[in-house]
């Protein structure tokens, strides 16, 4: 009898503490939550795009340029490149994936970007998009002739282009650009550290062209095109052009994120404006409320005692399941929530498969403890069983899903285990430490169920 | 016993119901979304007040971006179906809908989906459908291996096929009307819950197929067609209350819930409706049919 008393109180114990996390750890439950210590901050809800806004886009990536082999370290590649331009943005937790080709997902590979809270898409994905290319071109040698055109309007144009020709040397061997400021005139200007291959590619430059004129070129245009006067070996050079503070800044974190490895192109786009986000998410926890006071006053009602058990049952398994979704954690998507919702209704099912056969004991002429224990026992193989097919169906989908999908077929997995847990074992806990209450008429009344008497 | 006895009405329900499904189908075909065929759905909600219709269908026509539909939604937005649109068309499109600036308006959702999305979607969603289909009835064989008097195991797996096929037509069946009506679509949620519903409804069955299993192992009844009919009786509350409990979640989903998965709790909600309808009323039925014609054979 201890012992089953003991259990109770360690069940109280630990769902008291992880409601006590929830509520702790929710801005909208506790009052206080500014002040709480960092470790309740550090565990909200994670919400989906379709829930907090934001935008989702997917590349395409063009890797017909890459051998074979390196497409994988190069689709990487593209990832760190592209998480480093999108953390310029000063997105929060934004998320870079690559998926990659395959039978299940296609023959392209691509790759997928989500930005919460951005909604301005236009300005992200130029971000995105936008490939710094530094060249360093040295003079033509003598002679090499110039063309000039002369345009309709009798405009003559003389084309710089052969004026300038391609080096080796170009923003791959960047290692390092950072913003500096003139000191006499104090405007920005761009510094540049190469790396080793890039040292001795500046240092032969420079050797091969004292004297001469060495333009730096920033997507296709010349930028600046000082004379060099003498070998620089240590692979330094300064960009100073006539750009802003901003542009200057921006310039260098685009050159620090570093070019492309391979081209891309945006094959779609979805956003979301937060107004319709937390709409949804007022719905749901609405349409949850709903359904858990439903399914308690129908438990009550038809199964009594027992019923109030397994309330009391689901009330854990739902705070269970909120902490997992922090503590995983699990990215709620409006899918995920109805997935959650719905696994608030299979929760009771192993309950409802348990109560019933605990009357037929009962009627059979079992007594209360013996009706009990074999509820239980001969329940089992039917719960197992019809729990089993419902996981099937969500690993299933999880391996297969969407961002969408798998949030649905999480929250729904994750909530039928978590069920199989908390309606068995929390039940059976708190259910065998009632038997004490004796064998009486009061007691027969109160683990049946139903309009029975 | 009761539904033994009867029998022959249930399975004829069913039928009807499912012949009613597929005629449905071919009368008012699926609208497949942007989910699958590709395209831009755009939803915008004017601050004052929303021009009207016909202003922005022939401002729109103008636009020439091929077909684009426009429909009201709430009190002062709409809903724009066009062909997938790249960054300048999408602000055209936007400059368009506000007259250029005349009406204030905001832009709830855009989603633009290309065509090569879509046929990948369409991929994994016809993969997701013949693996979960395939685990399903993977694990019927399973989980009926060790029944086989007097109708062998496998039969039992088919009966609990055919339920199945039932409890996804008949919503599938239901959805099309929807789509003909209200203009649902196919989308992804749209598989999810077929998908689900095969998951939720074989366990209805399932709960049903293990009593009979039990009683069959404890020899209680005299012949086949009572013991079905016994466990029937003993097992058809619990199998209603199971499915009732979610549907209860469900419907409060639909009625309160999120405007996107609206469509999705209805259809799992019809799901499992059928499902347990099939467990009760088709499977075990069926199953005491087969034996007779063993029988009589």
């Amino acid at each position: 009898m201890l012992k089953k008393l003991i259990s109770i109180l360690i069940v109280f114990i630990l769902g008291g503490v992880v409601a006590f996390f929830v509520f702790k750890s929710e801005p909208k439950l506790n009052p206080n939550f500014e002040n709480q210590s960092s470790f309740f901050k550090n565990f909200p809800f994670r919400l989906g795009l379709d829930l907090s806004g934001g935008s989702h886009l997917i590349y395409k990536a063009d890797v017909s340029g890459v051998k074979a082999g390196e497409v994988s370290t190069s689709m990487d590649a593209l990832r760190d490149v592209i998480e480093r331009r999108v953390n310029l943005f000063g997105v929060s937790e934004p998320i870079v994936q690559v998926q990659n080709s395959g039978f299940i997902s296609g023959a392209d590979e691509k790759l997928i970007v989500d930005l919460p809270g951005v909604t301005d898409v236009e300005k992200a994905t130029t971000m995105i998009g936008q490939t710094p290319l530094l060249e360093f071109k040295t003079e033509a040698p003598a002679g090499t002739p110039q063309k000039a055109t002369v345009g309709k309007d009798g405009k003559v144009t003389l084309d710089t282009g052969p004026q300038f020709v391609d080096t080796e040397l170009t923003g791959r061997y960047l290692k390092k650009a950072t913003l500096e400021f003139d000191q006499t005139t104090s405007e920005p200007k761009v510094s540049l550290q190469f790396d080793d291959t890039g040292t001795k590619l500046f240092a032969q430059i420079t050797k091969d062209n004292v004297g001469k004129m060495v333009a730096i070129y920033l997507d296709g245009a010349p930028i600046s095109a000082p004379v060099v006067r003498e070998e620089i070996p240590n692979g330094q050079a300064v960009i100073s052009g006539n750009f802003t503070p901003t542009e200057g800044k921006q310039l260098v974190g685009r050159l620090n994120s570093g070019a492309l490895p391979v081209p891309i192109s945006l094959l779609s786009r979805q956003t979301i404006g937060a107004t319709l986000g937390s709409d949804a998410v007022a719905a749901g926890v609405k349409a949850a409320i709903i359904g858990f006071l439903v399914i308690a006053l129908f438990f009550v009602l038809w199964y009594r005692l027992p019923g109030l058990i397994a309330v009391l049952a689901l009330c854990i398994y739902i705070t269970a399941m909120l902490t997992l979704f922090k503590l995983l954690p699990v990215t709620l998507t409006a899918a995920g929530i109805a997935g959650f919702i719905i696994s608030i209704g299979i929760a009771v099912d192993a309950n409802i498969l348990i109560f019933e056969r605990l009357k037929e004991e009962l009627r059979s002429g079992h007594t209360i403890s013996e009706a009990v224990s074999l509820g239980f026992h001969r329940a089992w193989s039917s719960i197992r069983d019809s729990n089993i097919s419902s996981i099937i169906s969500a690993i299933i989908l999880f391996w297969f899903g969407t961002p969408l999908i798998k949030g649905f077929a999480l929250t729904l997995g994750i909530g039928v285990l978590v069920s199989m847990f908390s309606a068995i074992m929390i039940s059976r806990i708190f259910l065998s430490g009632f038997v004490f209450i004796g064998e009486n008429k009061v007691a027969r009344f109160l683990f049946s169920s139903g309009f029975s008497k | 016993m009761f539904i033994v006895k009867n029998k022959r009405t249930f399975i004829s329900i069913s039928a009807i119901l499912v012949l009613l499904s597929v005629v449905a189908l071919f009368v008012f075909p699926l609208r497949i979304g942007i989910d699958f065929n590709g395209g831009a759905l755009t939803e915008v909600v004017y601050t004052n007040s929303r021009p009207p219709q016909a202003d922005l269908e022939g401002a729109l026509k103008a636009l020439n971006f091929g077909s684009v539909l426009i429909q009201p939604t709430g009190e002062l937005g709409y809903i724009i179906k066009s062909s997938d649109l790249n960054e300048a068309q999408h602000n055209l499109l936007l400059k368009t809908l506000s007259e250029d600036g005349k009406s204030v308006l905001e832009e709830k959702s855009f989603n633009s989906i290309g065509p090569s999305v879509g046929r990948e979607l369409t991929r994994k969603a016809i993969m997701a459908i013949i693996f979960v289909s395939l685990g399903i009835i993977l694990f019927i064989a399973f989980a009926f291996r060790k029944v086989s008097r007097p109708v062998s195991s496998w039969k039992y797996g088919l009966m609990a096929v055919i339920s199945l096929l039932h409890d996804v037509i008949i919503p599938i069946g239901i959805f099309s009307i929807l789509s003909h009506f209200y203009g649902a679509e196919v989308d992804t949620l749209f598989v999810v819950a077929a998908l689900t519903i095969l998951g939720l409804s074989v366990s209805d069955t399932i709960v049903i197929f293990d009593r009979i299993r039990e009683n069959l192992r404890g020899k209680t009844e005299a012949n086949f067609s009572d013991t079905v009919g016994k466990s029937l009786d003993q097992s058809y509350l619990r199998s209603i209350f199971t499915s009732l409990t979610v549907i209860m979640v469900l419907l409060s989903l639909f009625f309160f819930g999120p405007e996107s998965t609206k469509y999705f709790a209805l259809m799992l909600c019809a799901g499992m409706f059928f499902g347990t309808y099939s467990s009760i009323f088709l499977a075990s039925p069926l199953l005491v049919l087969i034996e007779e014609w063993q029988k009589k054979k």
